[in-house]
């Protein structure tokens, strides 16, 4: 064999190491960093409206914040008793998002963040590494345990958490970083309590909206909603409902795998709230409230579009308060992209040619959880203009959130080479 | 570019994997069963890193002859790399995913001369 052809030894090699739920949030996203240096890096603007606190690691802070002297030491205690999600109605054993250890990063985030007294809040430093290897401009950042409250038979947690949430977003998090934007988590079981906590927090500045998590027993159309519904409707800022899951509904409780559970119980709860918001007429008697819906994929939007416009047309006695069809409602909506159902490209090119998502259509990662989208989720999408790429990546998002389009994010070309050096996994 | 040498064979476990990023270009080599596989770690999912995942047996469902199921067991044979962005499993000999074979893993040419395990990249 001539020399030129023997096997040489790589001089400029790296052993890369397994992913953990420890492994840096840079490393974990390298791959989104190339695309997005590949992609989509002289894009205007991306907004991310649907990234999550974790909040294993910062418990003990929220629970600080609590207004109640007895469930903050309740809480406290069940903290140093080894219970990981204190005053929480989930049920540990029940937790398999993470798929048994395959997706690490659900269970994060348990890396290392550097001084805080340096370099700022350990959750905005690790909140700012994904969205700088992502290529995030802005993100929207959402609870996780906390999004089953609605679902806690004791009112007082859900309000009790509802305000220290808020508080803690408020005075640790948001100073951290322009970039980073948070919503108002309403009580929603206590209306009250959740014209209070809009009157409170809706006026900061990177409040961008008010949060109903879905999953929860409660009619939206009740009257006691609505003097809520005109109150959040003057701010200008959107109303958000965020799915979940929930394995105790009853209809759930016959599935036997997590994965069946899941599949269905976010867009359910989302299907239950659209169909009275629909069928009562909100759009009609708040037409200036802009409504948006969080994180049950998109392919339940055109079959509840044409599911109610078919029923409609047959029984207007009983939505009377229709002046257009309920997919026309439907369409003036907005829907956040994650988790994009992308295997039939023909199927989820009718669903956004169905739903406007030209204009209706905003990016949302869902980092950390285990089916987050990365942007490529829209931009390798074939029957995509440039243009559409664009607005559902963050212009569509601008326009909604009143958010300034200017770059705000490194370039990827930067981030990649920061990370070089110490990159490990 | 010349082909590389990335290991000594002698140092990977069985089963066990170790994963190299050569002058930018990522893949995986595997040991199962005495053999060695080589993968790009790339995941036709999302460009997710596949071969950084965990190694674990393929999940199966065990069915009876008369058709019920004793529930899921772990296979005895064949081992999966799970991709740790979203968990999609790919058989470490054949780079298939086991409910979709057409969804796979790219090959990355791989060959043991000696202790050495020598790798073709692309220019």
């Amino acid at each position: 064999m001539p020399d030129e052809m023997k096997p040489v030894r790589a001089d400029n090699i790296r052993e890369l190491q397994e992913m953990t739920a420890a492994s840096d949030t840079r490393d974990y996203l390298h791959a989104a960093a190339r695309q997005a240096q590949r992609q989509y890096d002289d894009y205007e603007l991306i907004v991310d409206v649907d990234a999550h606190l974790q909040e294993g690691r910062f418990w003990d802070e929220l629970v600080e914040y609590m207004d109640s002297d007895v469930l903050r030491y309740t809480a406290q205690q069940q903290l140093a008793g080894g219970i990981r999600a204190p005053l929480i109605n989930m049920q540990p054993g029940m937790s398999f998002q993470a798929l048994g250890g395959r997706v690490p990063h659900q269970s994060g985030p348990g890396e290392k963040v550097e001084d805080p007294a340096t370099h700022g809040h350990p959750f905005a430093q690790i909140v700012m590494r994904g969205m700088d290897s992502m290529g995030v401009d802005y993100q929207m950042i959402f609870p996780t345990a906390m999004l089953h409250l609605g679902m806690n038979p004791m009112e007082d947690i859900e309000i009790n958490m509802a305000r220290a949430y808020c508080r803690w977003l408020v005075e640790k998090v948001l100073p951290e970083s322009p970039r980073l934007l948070g919503l108002v988590y309403l009580p929603f079981n206590d209306p009250v309590e959740s014209e209070k906590i809009v009157k409170e927090f809706g006026g900061h500045k990177q409040i961008v909206g008010f949060t109903i998590c879905a999953v929860r027993h409660k009619p939206v159309h009740h009257n006691q909603y609505m003097r809520l519904y005109s109150m959040i409707e003057e701010t200008g800022k959107p109303l958000v409902f965020h799915a979940g899951p929930h394995w105790d509904d009853p209809s759930f409780s016959q599935l036997n795998r997590f994965i069946s559970m899941h599949a269905l119980s976010f867009v359910h709860y989302n299907l239950i709230h659209m169909t009275n918001w629909i069928i009562n007429a909100l759009p009609e008697r708040f037409p200036k409230l802009k409504v948006v819906w969080i994180e049950s994929g998109l392919a339940w939007i055109p079959y509840l579009m044409q599911r109610l416009d078919h029923e409609v047309l047959m029984r207007q006695s009983e939505a009377p308060g229709l002046k257009r069809m309920p997919s026309e409602y439907m369409q003036d909506m907005f829907y956040s992209s994650q988790p994009m159902e992308r295997w039939d490209m023909k199927m989820l090119e009718a669903t956004m040619t169905k739903m406007k998502a030209d204009t209706q259509l905003l990016f949302a990662s869902d980092w950390p959880h285990w089916d987050f989208d990365p942007p490529s989720s829209v931009t390798t999408l074939p029957f995509l203009s440039e243009q559409s790429k664009k607005n559902i990546l963050g212009l569509n998002a601008a326009k909604l959130f009143n958010l300034p389009v200017k770059r705000m994010r490194p370039h990827a070309k930067d981030v990649i080479a920061a990370r070089a050096r110490h990159r490990v996994s | 570019m010349p082909d590389v040498i990335v290991a000594k064979a002698s140092s990977f476990p069985d089963p066990g994997r170790k994963v190299f990023d050569v002058g930018g270009t990522e893949f995986g080599v595997f040991k199962l069963g005495g053999q060695f596989y080589a993968w790009e770690n790339r995941c036709p999912h999302l460009d997710g890193p596949a071969c950084q995942g965990k190694i674990l047996p393929c999940a199966t469902e065990a069915v009876n002859e008369d058709k019920t199921s004793r529930g899921r067991e772990f296979s005895k044979t064949d081992m999966n790399v799970v991709c740790p962005w979203h968990g999609f499993e790919f058989d470490i000999r054949t780079g298939r995913h086991p409910t979709n074979n057409a969804v796979r893993l790219r090959a990355v040419k791989m060959r043991v001369e000696g202790d050495d395990i020598v790798v073709s990249l692309r220019d």
